[in-house]
């Protein structure tokens, strides 16, 4: 397929964002990432539940953390989010050492996590879920017109459309644009990093597409994206990069371009894939290359 | 073979009829475009259980129809006066509830509490040598709130179920009254008189006919000019407002409640040849009360962190929220409200005794608040539901008592009503969590 042809060819932009995108992945290491991992371990007593993790997050990118039950990707993620402290390794923000000692600290920087379930209040609308904890004030009284009109300007910006009042109780809307309503939190926030916890975990089909588009929004916002999944189809039509975890290890990070379904789950199970043996793997997360 | 999502254009959704199933949770006010529209969709939430203050109102007409059908002196002006002082208290016992009840928590105490300010109130204004009244009503008030306040710091830090803390707390105040009257009156044979005009007024003194048609013209002035400036600003700014007919529907309601109650107050009430007419000086100051709260958890963070707590407690504290500090906050704030009722209460009865129902007081509140919309699980509820319980409460003691029934049946109709309104209440949650 002709990604130049002069007729609009979706599927062909496609493919031409996704080498435009495998590109970048593969320049990220030179340039500066936004957030870098260097040898980061992690104990719970004596269970090593992360050891030397090396991971770089570059902006515009989305990052795929994938690995079985138990290979440690729920920890690193609450390490960046500043819920953990890491026992080892350096974390970088901007090229600059930052330790996050509480949650705080990481949303001061920018960092973002959006759990699929715990993040928001049923009884609340939606413009009172996305100011939550920090609302606008005008003499003491909550300004809600101004809140409104950022709040549906920042759903506009991520082409959330299927909304039909930002006057709605969360609790009527569907598990898609729940979604789309905490990352639109996030985004609103000025986020620079969002972490999404199994976005399309218990989501039909087409509120996985819903949550997928609105991925690729905050990519095209400049915004770096860690998604962690079981669903290795939303990681492949997603990703830019794929990091796999087995074990607490890094056993293979590069474009996402690099895997299929196949060695991913190879990957995840057993640490190596013979599939990949053709292709060098990415130098930043080499640490258990043998 | 595009893979790529087809997506609606942006104003597909914008235009249509809003479904049922939206309906059914969405408020009217931003959802409707016309007063047909509007109606559909109320419908659709009072079938969800998500209904407002309508059903209530129409609740309350049943049960004053069948009150004035077996008695005809339940509709005359002295009771309906005498209703409203009673009402007055009991509304205002469970505006305190309500703090609570929106964080899924319950205060049992407050109903002890509030006695207890009281006897201070009254013990400092005992002659021969009273505080100015204002210095009493202040303690009274700063009591019950410190009260509450401890009971929070109890229930925040050691994590304990507000029930029994305040449980303990109801036993506890049942004692200290006991033992600050045996204080403040030690001969008074448990009981302390109310030595303050001012005070004795709020029950018993009323308004100038003329005054009271003069407050009622300005608070539903104020009232309505906000409501329309709010819609004008909505507007304004290209957001959703009620279409003008409900505004105006709204308004035309306040007008007929306030000239109402203005009508019944400046009936001459009097027997024989004295004259006693005008609106008493309770229903300006529970309005007060009520607008103040109601505005405290609408328009304030404060009160939007209460409701976010009852809503979800877990993400409130990953949004930033000092979660203890709001739930003490809010014991204080039923204490301090509680405070209020025992002046009113004191002001009614004209004096403060140990033989008060504390523990069936606070029970009347927590029915005034539930069947007012307040759902027990927390995070949903107004103060104007509260008053629009009370006063249910209140007309069915009155209305029993007009019929000479007694004690037995007025208990059992609460039970049976508030029985209905928990009911209520949880079916509308169950159906809301399944689907």
């Amino acid at each position: 397929m002709d990604a130049t042809d002069s007729t609009p060819d979706p599927a062909g932009e496609q493919v031409q964002a996704q080498a435009q995108a495998q590109e970048q992945a593969t320049q990220a290491a030179d340039a500066q990432p936004l957030l870098r991992l260097t040898n980061v371990g992690k104990n719970f007593g004596p269970v090593r539940v992360l050891m030397d993790i090396n991971l770089d997050f570059p902006p515009g990118l989305v990052t795929a953390v994938v690995g079985d039950n138990g290979a440690g990707k729920s920890t690193l993620i609450k390490t960046i989010s500043g819920i953990y402290q890491p026992d080892g390794g350096e974390i970088r923000w901007q090229g600059r050492q930052v330790h996050l000692h509480a949650p705080k600290d990481a949303t001061d920087l920018g960092i973002a996590t959006v759990y699929q379930d715990l993040a928001l209040c049923d009884n609340l609308d939606i413009v009172a879920n996305m100011f939550l904890g920090r609302e606008e004030t005008k003499f003491g009284q909550l300004d809600e017109i101004g809140m409104e009109k950022t709040a549906k300007q920042t759903l506009a910006d991520l082409s959330v459309v299927t909304v039909r009042s930002v006057r709605q109780p969360v609790g009527s809307l569907s598990g898609g644009q729940r979604q789309a309503v905490a990352v639109a939190r996030a985004v609103m926030r000025q986020a620079k990093l969002v972490i999404l916890d199994e976005p399309t975990a218990a989501l039909g089909v087409t509120q996985t597409r819903v949550v997928l588009d609105l991925i690729r929004r905050l990519k095209s916002q400049d915004i770096a994206v860690i998604v962690i999944s079981h669903n290795l189809n939303d990681v492949q039509s997603v990703a830019d990069r794929i990091a796999v975890l087995r074990l607490g290890r890094v056993v293979a990070v590069g474009p996402a371009s690099q895997y299929d379904a196949e060695s991913i789950v190879d990957l995840m199970t057993t640490g190596t894939s013979k599939r990949l043996a053709a292709v060098p793997a990415e130098q930043s997360g080499s640490s258990s290359e043998h | 073979m595009s893979t790529d999502v087809q997506e609606p254009p942006p104003d597909a959704t914008a235009n249509t009829e809003v479904s049922d199933e939206l309906a059914a949770v969405a408020a009217p006010e931003v959802m409707a475009n016309s007063l047909g529209e509007y109606v559909r969709i109320w419908f659709s939430r009072v079938r969800n259980g998500e209904s407002g203050a309508l059903p209530v109102i129409l609740g309350l007409v049943v049960i004053v129809v069948y009150f004035q059908v077996r008695s005809s002196l339940f509709l005359s002006a002295g009771n309906l006066v005498n209703l409203i002082g009673q009402a007055a208290w009991i509304v205002t016992l469970g505006m305190a509830e309500v703090f609570v009840l929106l964080l899924g928590e319950i205060d049992l105490s407050i109903g002890f509490t509030s006695v207890i300010g009281a006897t201070f109130t009254c013990w400092m204004l005992l002659p021969p040598h009273p505080v100015a009244w204002p210095l009493a009503v202040l303690v009274g008030l700063a009591v019950p709130a410190i009260f509450g306040g401890i009971q929070g710091v109890i229930i925040t830090r050691l994590r304990l179920p507000s029930f029994v803390v305040t449980l303990a707390g109801q036993l506890l105040g049942t004692g200290l009254l006991l033992e600050v009257m045996q204080q403040a009156a030690p001969n008074g044979g448990g009981s302390i008189r109310l030595y303050n005009n001012v005070l004795l007024n709020i029950e018993g003194g009323s308004l100038s006919p003329i005054a009271g048609w003069i407050v009622m013209i300005v608070a539903v002035v104020l009232a309505g000019g906000l409501f329309l400036v709010r819609d004008t600003r909505r507007r304004a700014s290209n957001l959703a407002a009620p279409p003008l007919s409900v505004t105006l529907l709204k308004i035309a309601a306040m007008v007929v409640a306030g000239v109402v109650v203005v009508l019944i107050g400046n009936t001459n009430r009097g027997v024989g040849l004295t004259v006693v007419n005008g609106v008493p000086w309770v229903v300006p100051l529970v309005l007060v009360v009520v607008v103040a709260w109601s505005f405290l958890l609408g328009r304030t963070r404060f009160g939007r962190y209460i409701y976010a707590i009852g809503g979800n407690a877990e993400a409130s504290r990953r949004a930033g929220i000092n979660l203890n500090r709001i739930r003490v906050l809010a014991f204080v704030l039923a204490g301090l409200t509680a405070g209020i009722t025992g002046i009113i209460y004191t002001s009614y009865l004209g004096s403060v005794s140990t033989g008060v129902q504390g523990g069936q007081l606070v029970l009347l509140a927590v029915a005034a608040g539930v069947i007012g919309g307040t759902s027990l699980f927390g995070g949903r509820g107004k103060m104007l539901g509260a008053v629009l319980g009370g006063i249910i409460v209140a007309v069915i003691y009155n209305g029993l008592e007009l019929l000479g029934l007694g004690a037995a049946p007025q208990y059992m109709w609460t039970a049976a009503v508030l029985l209905a309104a928990v009911t209520v209440d949880t079916l509308a949650r169950r159906r809301s969590s399944t689907g």
